[in-house]
């Protein structure tokens, strides 16, 4: 799971000032020499070998220019895979967003059996994707999977060997690991909603559902924007799953970027061109990242902390 | 603050105060929507747990012509016996030394960092670049920088070795610890920290006396949530290591499936094997792990 929270809270400096603070500082240094080796060196690394090329095997690196780039934006399947990762964003978070917000109102009341119900919820998320994704492709299989034994036409179809289905596939797994934990966001958002308003509106007559759109959701203006950041940059980052389900295919239907930059780097040996899609895998997550912060608001990680 | 392990219960978060009695009602009258919702997740979660797990229990010749919801008529640990046949003892050790190797040096540098940022933020610079380098890092995916960091390994000569990903295994985990953990150290009172002060307390010394017991309960919950990722980790053991000898669990499964995919209880029963370890957890210390899941962001 890659988690990369999009609301950063600024962290107002409550330390003691005058403690000697100037002898704390060498313990920050072993976390960030390991951070900076493995983390931001190899954010430069990838743009400086972007421009180079490698095979990944041979110890020559040669600097090629502008080659690998011209070699990525020519090539179409870079478009493809820009393509088949937006569809996979969006499929994903129109599959999650309603049912997490309907999940996270079912957990948020405090009944005994609704507990126990979300212990069994939050199972998925604890497999590897590795583990998820092999249960499911024997699950789905045509000849010995579920529906093959069932009987049931519905479930007898080539799951992972149709184009759209195997989308669809993805789709149902990624929604199957990670509704629960969009859910526990919402549990947490739906629980800081003052009682007083619910109060308020059932003196002024609106019934349930009314509640629902009129406070409920409104309410979880901030919450909606934090989970669907992590939905939407997570999403990105989908590989493991992707890989051992249907290794992007069939044919390239879902190979999705960071598919698409494991197989050019590492079963290709383009590690240049690779270099250059996770470029363009940092950008769009980035941007994407700014653009949804920019939706919330300026005073967004204040109200998400309101009553925490 | 409680440093015991509660699992009394379950599911709620520590943090949410208990709603007051009309709160309480309005929520739990039944939401038709969230019911069926509730319900209906339930099953699709459940159905292919369940099927994992008997049919993992079933002889290969069995499982073709019985129904495959039903349990087996004659259950039998052969699959689990063959699983363990093919060297699963020695890829759990291998997934237990890179998470413990991980994360033992991870969530110590973090909660030094933590501590460092908390305390002396306001008179250092270098400080607040660092802790700024940190929350850049939550960004930065793993995936977007794999190619560089192979190549780093194999620089240092590590390809092939389980160093070779305990060591990116442990940087990826500092950005978020250290985020966690800064903001349950800036929870502890600063008379408390002024007190020891008082006492000739060196900072070392507070870190150790004052600040650790007092966030015990954030460092379980990051070393759990790190852990299970570190655990799961799919990525960097496919890419930094070849031979079968290095194999983590995740790994160990996808290549065992490739092998014997046409023996379904048997992969299934390397799936369950996998995941008991976490499982087992989870029912210890099932708080915890969820408070970790949204540490990020409930705190």
């Amino acid at each position: 799971m890659t988690i990369a929270p999009p609301v950063v809270r600024t962290a107002p400096s409550t330390a003691s000032r005058g403690g000697g603070s100037g002898s704390v500082s060498w313990m920050a240094w072993p976390a960030l020499v390991a951070f900076t080796i493995f983390g931001i060196l190899p954010l430069f690394g990838v743009l400086a070998l972007s421009f180079t090329s490698w095979n990944g095997i041979s110890p020559e690196l040669s600097l090629t220019g502008l080659d690998s780039w011209k070699t990525v934006l020519s090539d179409p399947g870079l478009p493809h895979a820009i393509w088949v990762t937006f569809l996979i964003m969006a499929l994903s978070w129109l599959a999650q967003t309603p049912l997490s917000i309907l999940l996270g109102v079912f957990i948020a009341a405090h009944k005994r059996y609704r507990t126990v119900l979300a212990v069994l919820f939050f199972i998925p998320l604890l497999l590897s994707q590795a583990a998820i994704a092999i249960t499911y492709k024997m699950l789905l299989d045509p000849n010995f999977g579920l529906g093959a034994s069932l009987g049931v036409e519905f479930l007898q179809q080539d799951w992972l060997g149709d184009s759209t289905l195997a989308v669809g596939v993805v789709i149902f797994v990624v929604s199957w690991q990670w509704i629960p934990f969009h859910s526990l966001i919402y549990q947490g958002g739906i629980r800081q909603i003052p009682a007083s308003m619910y109060e308020a509106a059932e003196i002024d007559g609106a019934g349930r559902i009314r509640q629902f759109f009129s406070i409920t959701l409104p309410q979880l203006k901030y919450t909606i924007i934090t989970s669907s950041t992590l939905m939407v940059v997570g999403s990105l980052t989908f590989f493991d799953l992707i890989w051992v389900l249907t290794a992007g295919g069939p044919g390239d239907a879902t190979r999705a970027l960071a598919v698409d930059m494991y197989v050019t780097g590492f079963r290709s040996n383009l590690m240049g061109p690779a270099s250059a899609i996770a470029v363009i895998l940092v950008l769009v997550g980035l941007g994407l990242a700014l653009l949804l912060r920019r939706l919330g608001g300026r005073d967004a990680s204040q109200s998400q902390l309101e009553g925490a | 603050m409680t440093t015991v392990l509660d699992t009394r219960a379950p599911g709620r978060s520590a943090k949410v105060p208990p709603p007051s009695g009309s709160r309480r009602s309005k929520l739990s009258q039944l939401n038709w929507a969230g019911g069926l919702a509730g319900w209906l997740w339930l099953l699709i979660v459940v159905i292919p747990i369940y099927w994992i797990v008997i049919t993992s229990f079933k002889a290969q010749a069995d499982y073709y012509g019985t129904n495959p919801l039903a349990p087996p008529a004659s259950p039998t640990l052969e699959n689990y016996r063959f699983v363990l046949e093919n060297h699963f003892v020695r890829y759990f050790f291998n997934s237990v030394i890179v998470t413990l190797g991980s994360i033992i040096p991870a969530v110590a540098v973090s909660f030094m960092a933590a501590y460092a940022i908390v305390r002396g933020s306001a008179v250092s610079r270098f400080l607040r670049t660092a802790n700024a380098i940190f929350l850049l890092g939550l960004a930065i995916p793993l995936q977007a920088v794999i190619i560089p960091v192979y190549l780093i390994i194999i620089k240092l000569e590590m390809y092939d070795t389980l160093g070779a990903i305990i060591l990116p295994s442990i940087a990826f985990a500092i950005p978020l610890s250290v985020l966690v953990l800064s903001n349950f150290i800036r929870d502890v009172p600063k008379e408390l920290f002024e007190s020891m002060r008082m006492d000739g307390a060196t900072e070392w010394g507070t870190l150790w006396r004052l600040a650790l017991p007092l966030t015990r309960p954030a460092l379980v919950t990051v070393t759990i949530y790190q852990g299970l990722q570190v655990w799961n980790g799919f990525l960097l053991p496919l890419i930094l290591t070849q031979s079968p000898e290095q194999r983590t669990l995740p790994l160990a499964l996808a290549s065992f499936q490739g092998q014997y995919s046409v023996n379904i209880p048997a992969v299934l029963a390397s799936v369950v094997l996998t995941t008991l370890p976490i499982l087992t957890l989870y029912i210890i210390g099932r708080r915890q792990l969820l408070s970790g899941l949204t540490a990020g962001f409930g705190k």
